[in-house]
């Protein structure tokens, strides 16, 4: 088949781990908009979801860090966080090895993708999937990108892999839906958490929007540092989604800034 | 300086809850099958998480370890604050302060 969904959206832990201490509004609406992603996701009828995470050393570390790394496994499990602490009950995400193995052939023909068949989600993960698939009952590839241990992949090296992942997805007669989830500016678990760089994350957006490959490909990593901290290296998932979509515009349908969450909350959606 | 195995430490608590037991029940036993300076030790056991984040521990790493030590998020929080007013600024890594101040 091919591409039939793609978007991105955020994983902060604050989103469900601190959602008590929340505005009202602010969990409301962004939670609301979560709801209105996962419909949207629903109604194309995925047999399975990639997700493009971005995580934080739940299972890699710096003693063998892939840059690209996809899940290979029958099932996953997670979160690996307390769940008290996340604000998620631990459970068992179904996988598909098959399916897997042949967008991890396909993929390798252009990127060197490294493969794991055990894996447990973390936030960067758990969060999206307590929202998009929350009864558990959809096939999920998790991918992860590098974005924590210096040195990164390059930006352009994001949205090749993303075209890549294009070329795999359509070469499959599955339904493929695929997700980034990262931050854009944020400064996340320091004494700056829940600085916000408002006009950054919506310039950014912008080009994402637009699927402005130049623009996006621009940013150096002591840019992003300065202006938009250690999180916005994550902006690599909002890239490689780029990349699985040229050409294709997308949507904006929630940003907000809320510090207590860390993070300038997004949801996204490419318009295929 | 050994960053690297303090965070590996760190790394392997987060994602071992045999080792997590352990750990909390006899540290020195733990401790002692990673390659730790005394700052580093003292900061562990204690455990100083302002110290920690001043060393260098990817944030990432420390607020699971913060909250296994019985950290709520303002009190991790305000632990690096005060890390950063006694220490000066982060020694090592990719999270150093800004301004130090956030939003909460």
């Amino acid at each position: 088949m091919s591409l039939v969904f793609a978007g991105v959206c955020s994983h902060a832990p604050g989103i469900t781990g601190r959602a008590h201490m929340a505005d009202p509004d602010d969990k409301a609406t962004f939670h609301a908009a979560f709801d209105e992603m996962r419909v949207a996701l629903e109604a194309t009828k995925p047999d399975a979801l990639i997700v493009i995470a971005a995580e934080h050393f739940a299972n890699f570390f710096m003693d063998n860090m892939p840059a690209y790394c996809m899940g290979m496994g029958q099932e996953y499990h997670g979160p690996i966080e307390d769940p008290d602490w996340l604000g998620i009950a631990r459970t068992t995400i179904p996988g598909n090895p098959d399916l897997s193995q042949r967008i991890i052939q396909t993929v390798q023909q252009d990127v060197d993708l490294a493969y794991a068949e055990e894996w447990k989600f973390d936030h960067g993960i758990s969060v999206p999937l307590n929202f998009l698939t929350p009864r558990y009952d959809l096939d999920i590839i998790p991918v992860n990108i590098n974005c924590q241990g210096p040195p990164l992949t390059p930006l352009h090296r994001a949205w090749k892999f993303g075209e890549a992942l294009r070329k795999a997805c359509d070469a499959v007669p599955e339904r493929i839906a695929i997700v980034g989830t990262g931050g854009i500016s944020h400064w996340p678990a320091t004494p700056d958490s829940g600085k916000i760089n408002v006009a950054w994350d919506k310039a950014f957006l912008d080009e994402w929007q637009a699927n402005d490959k130049d623009a996006m490909l621009r940013y150096t990593d002591a840019e992003t540092l300065r202006d938009a901290g250690q999180g916005g290296f994550e902006i690599r998932t909002f890239i490689a989604v780029s990349g699985a979509t040229a050409g294709s515009t997308a949507k904006v349908h929630y940003y907000r800034p809320i510090p207590i969450f860390a993070v300038g909350c997004t949801v996204g959606i490419v318009e295929l | 300086m050994s960053l690297y195995y303090t965070q590996k430490l760190l790394y392997n608590l987060n994602r071992d809850p045999a080792l997590q037991a352990a750990y909390l029940a006899d540290k020195d036993s733990v401790l002692k099958n990673y390659t730790l300076d005394e700052e580093e030790l003292a900061a562990l056991k204690k455990p100083d998480i302002g110290m920690l984040y001043i060393l260098g521990v990817n944030g990432q790493i420390l607020m699971h370890y913060a909250a296994m030590c019985g950290y709520a998020w303002p009190e991790y929080i305000q632990a690096m604050r005060d890390g950063l007013a006694k220490h000066g600024n982060v020694r090592a890594g990719i999270y150093a302060t800004t301004d130090g101040k956030g939003a909460i």
